[in-house]
């Protein structure tokens, strides 16, 4: 084996490369003896890969516990030219460890789950030779996100955040002849597509200023690099970071970038839990969390993307707000966490927002599941009806919480685990969320003002948005015939259900004031500046302002207005325009459609394509290939087929070589 | 000493160029094939001049040579005319333009 | 040396008139049998030029062998004759008038560049066969091989070619007759 190296602390950390293979393993079974396994197997094959990979991670964190120094496995040699060099190696510590359990825990979590739903969705849809398919594309996610989080150098990172980009594509276009019109899924997905690549441009900007300033693309030697051409070169230090936190916004859904994340909820629900809340688009935070010591060395930069990370939080948060489809609101809320995120680990606060990142993980997975749950409940009883003949109520949008209702008697698991997901969310102590979020407003009180209100006025609206939606969904009366026959869900999908409650319950032990098992792990490998302290004040203060939420939620979205829900949202009647602007979302998308798009659509189409392309360069190249069959016809009468007359050809060419050489 | 050595080089190139003529002129496969043979003849003549001239066996041996592998030659030649006679039912050169561009 | 002169002019007469016989005749025979004549006028100037053994080998392979299987296959086929005139527009004309321009030049090189045309002959000596053999089995002995190979090469092919059926080649080693 080429990874098998002497001088290693611990023998286990030979097991690191085993994080990506056993994924891949698990692809390839699934890819080529899929057939024969079945659907079941299939989906077990693809949990056990990702189980397996969780359990490494397991391992892996353990051995550091004894030797938490960062080490980095060498495996080969990648790319050698001239003076760039770039080694294929992993790199495993406490940051990249953590990333990995988190990965790999909820992953496994969500691979269990499809199980169940995917078995649903692919026979509700009506194409089941689908089912293998999905778990092929969710263990290369799982292959790729780890990769993403061991690589040892920017290269090999990129690799990994094109690999997730990729899958991410792949699985919002999962039905991709469904949706508006029979291509709104694929446009979705071709959406955070392009979306994604002008991150990634930027990205890729920043891995070539890199390498022309640093002359290395590792990670200690850029860092290392940094500090000693910092004083002179600020302007590239904030050039790099900028460019690099463009590639964050793509793919972590920040201002100006984040449309793309909304729209993505077309894939199938474990998709959004496993993609787009839990591990993908914390991808850009951990880049941060990663780059840290570049940051450091780039004080306006993290200035920049704090606040980019506190308006996104805030925005979303509003526009999360006015959403009536249930995957929406959890899609903008994920845009608001992360923008949290965003905030603590560009400010520095590293563990506060890994910290965020994990339980965000736990109660967005559980959320995204849950509402999973409760589509596939609705979806169920939505078809039943709607077999039934002589039932003149048309087919309805499962996804719609107006339609919904009155389902805490028909799914009460499904209701407890949303509620502990919601609550912890909204950040009511002592649930995961509380601790997390607390955090990062404390360590934000230390930085910035006005970024600490955004914030707090953020974790308002969430809790009065988490509110809005458990009550419509749950509460009072069935507003649609599918919510009135909606059923609970198997145990498959319970059940992994039921430990991301727990561990969103839990989930705050990891770093508890105070004891911050997290902050001394994680100090291991990034550097942090002394993180603020856990102020009481701080946290009644965020506390009662969740609650706060929670009551006006309650107030607005109680029995009676509930059962008017279908004709207008309460929340219209005393906002008005308003409501109505963060309903369409203020416009940014169809605003980007104007700006962006139409312009684009045209130059390309009208300018590019019809002008350019097809009246210049086609005649052209028209034109190239008259002349060049008017001159072949004429050739071609020289081709008789007379032996004899090439022969005088032949003769002529003598006679001609002839009279050259004699005259010479 | 006698006759110089230019007689012998315009013999061979008038036979020379006869059986360019002959190559270019005649339909008949067979007669083209004879030209060739007689161009073959010319070049032996001026070989085996040259043998005489410089006093060297060299020249004879390379006569040799051509001779033997013209008489390959002819064999195979002469087989595929038979061959093309059984399919085309003549050796006109000129019927053979199937070629033709 | 007034004989010898005579004897060239006379052969060399001969060898012009019977090519250009060969060239004019209508009937492929006659051609065959002008070539035939030819070929011996040049073997005797071979003679002439003290190459016995050459001059032989051309009288029995040229003029024999070679020219009988000329006039086998013309008989064999029946194409003495051909019906129909000259199709190819100026391939006559242009053809003999690049043969004379093609004699000239040569004759211009001949005489211009080599300036060979006053060179006289040195006085003849006949080269022994037995000369020629040494030769041929020492310092050429692999062109001889080689030349061995194809007359092999050329006696299968030509045997292939003119079977009538068509048979592949490993019918041809598995046939068990």
């Amino acid at each position: 084996m080429i990874f098998l190296e002497k001088n290693i602390a611990d023998p286990l950390l030979n097991l690191a490369p085993l994080v990506i293979l056993f994924p891949l393993l698990g692809l390839a079974i699934n890819l080529l003896l899929g057939r024969r396994l079945g659907e079941k197997g299939a989906g077990v094959v693809a949990s056990l890969a990702s189980g397996s990979s969780f359990v490494i991670s397991l391992l892996l964190t353990l051995s550091l516990q004894a030797h938490p120094q960062a080490f980095t496995l060498p495996l080969f040699q990648w790319i050698s030219i001239g003076s760039l060099s770039v080694s294929w190696d992993m790199r495993v510590d406490t940051l990249s460890t953590t990333m990995m359990l988190v990965v790999s825990g909820v992953g496994t979590l969500i691979h269990v789950y499809a199980i169940g739903y995917m078995y649903n969705d692919v026979h509700h849809q009506g194409d089941v030779g689908r089912y293998r398919r999905f778990f092929v594309f969710f263990n290369l996610f799982i292959a790729a996100m780890m990769l993403l989080v061991s690589a040892n150098n920017y290269l090999v990172l990129f690799v990994g955040w094109e690999g997730v980009g990729l899958c991410s594509y792949l699985l919002i276009g999962f039905w991709f002849e469904k949706g508006k019109d029979g291509i709104g899924n694929a446009r979705a997905a071709q959406k955070a597509f392009v979306v994604n690549r002008i991150g990634d441009f930027g990205l890729l900007i920043a891995l070539f200023m890199m390498f022309w300033w640093f002359g290395s693309l590792e990670f200690e030697r850029v860092f290392n690099a940094a500090r000693s051409l910092a004083p002179a070169q600020q302007g590239v230090l904030l050039a790099m970071t900028l460019f690099m936190l463009m590639g964050v916004a793509g793919k972590s859904a920040q201002l100006p970038l984040y449309v793309w994340l909304p729209d993505a909820m077309a894939g199938p629900t474990p998709v959004s839990a496993l993609i787009h809340a839990a591990t993908m688009v914390t991808a850009g935070v951990y880049l941060i969390a990663r780059s840290q010591p570049l940051f450091a060395l780039a004080p306006a930069a993290q200035g920049v993307i704090c606040w980019v990370g506190a308006l996104t939080a805030l925005l979303a948060a509003t526009i999360a707000v006015g959403q009536m489809d249930i995957k929406k609101v959890l899609a903008y809320s994920t845009i608001s966490q992360l923008g949290f995120m965003v905030a603590a680990v560009g400010m520095g606060a590293i563990t506060a927002g890994m910290f965020h990142l994990i339980t965000h993980a736990f109660f967005k997975a559980l959320l995204f599941l849950a509402a999973g749950s409760v589509i596939m409940g609705m979806e169920g009883a939505n078809t039943v009806a709607h077999h039934h003949a002589g039932n003149p109520e048309e087919e309805i949008d499962p996804q719609d919480m107006r339609n919904m209702g009155g389902l805490q008697k028909r799914m009460p698991l499904t209701y407890g685990v949303y509620l502990v997901g919601a609550l912890a969310l909204a950040g009511i102590a002592p649930l995961a969320g509380f601790f997390s979020k607390d955090e990062i407003l404390v360590s934000l009180w230390d930085y910035s003002l006005p970024i600490f209100l955004l914030l707090l006025l953020t974790s308002f609206l969430t809790a009065f948005y988490m509110g809005r939606q458990v009550l419509m969904v749950f509460a009072g009366k069935a507003r649609s015939q599918a919510a009135q026959q909606a059923s609970e869900s198997p145990k498959v999908i319970t059940i992994p259900l039921l430990i991301l409650a727990v561990l969103s319950l839990l989930g705050g032990l990891i770093n508890l004031p105070g004891v911050a098992t997290l902050e001394k792990w994680l100090e291991h490998t990034v550097a942090m500046p002394e993180a603020g302290h856990f102020s009481p004040a701080i946290a009644l203060s965020s506390t009662l302002l969740a609650l706060l939420g929670l009551a006006l939620a309650w107030v607005l979205y109680g029995y009676r207005s509930l059962a008017k829900l279908q004709q207008s949202d309460p929340l219209a009647n005393y906002l008005g325009v308003i409501f109505h602007a963060v309903q369409n979302q203020w416009w940014i998308d169809s605003l980007y459609q104007r700006v962006f798009v139409i312009p684009y659509r045209y130059i390309s189409h009208e300018v590019l394509a019809q002008w350019f392309d097809q009246e210049t360069i086609d005649t052209m190249a028209h034109d190239l290939g008259r002349w060049n069959q008017w001159f072949a016809r004429v050739l071609s009468y020289l081709q008789n087929g007379f032996v004899r007359t090439y022969g005088l050809v032949v003769l002529l060419g003598v006679v001609v070589m002839l009279a050259f050489l004699a005259t010479r | 000493m006698g006759i110089p050595v230019s007689y012998y080089l315009v013999l061979s190139a008038i036979m020379f160029v006869i059986g360019i003529l002959g190559v270019l002129l005649r339909r008949n496969a067979l007669v083209t094939f004879m030209s060739l043979e007689m161009m073959f003849n010319a070049a032996n003549l001026i070989f085996v001049t040259f043998a005489a001239y410089y006093r060297v066996l060299t020249g004879q041996i390379f006569v040799f040579f051509v001779m033997t592998v013209a008489a390959a030659e002819v064999a195979v030649g002469l087989a595929l005319m038979v061959a093309i006679f059984r399919t085309k039912h003549s050796i006109d050169l000129d019927q053979m333009s199937s070629l033709k561009g | 040396m007034l004989t010898e002169m005579a004897i060239f002019i006379f052969l060399a007469l001969v060898v012009v008139a019977s090519a250009m016989a060969m060239l004019l005749s209508r009937n492929a025979v006659y051609a065959a049998l002008f070539l035939a004549m030819n070929f011996v006028t040049v073997a005797l100037l071979y003679l002439i030029l003290g190459a016995p053994f050459i001059a032989l080998v051309q009288v029995t392979v040229y003029a024999g062998s070679i020219m009988v299987l000329f006039l086998f296959v013309i008989m064999m086929l029946g194409a003495e004759r051909l019906p129909g005139g000259e199709p190819l527009r100026g391939q006559r004309v242009l053809a003999i008038l690049l043969g004379c321009v093609l004699l000239v030049e040569m004759g211009l090189i001949f005489a211009l560049r080599s300036g060979l045309l006053q060179i006289q002959m040195p006085a003849v000596v006949f080269s022994e066969p037995v000369d020629l053999g040494e030769l041929l089995f020492t310092r050429y002995q692999l062109l001889f091989l080689v030349t061995s190979v194809i007359l092999l090469a050329a006696t299968v092919g030509a045997i292939l070619l003119t079977r009538g059926d068509k048979v592949s080649l490993r019918d041809l080693l598995q046939r068990k007759e």
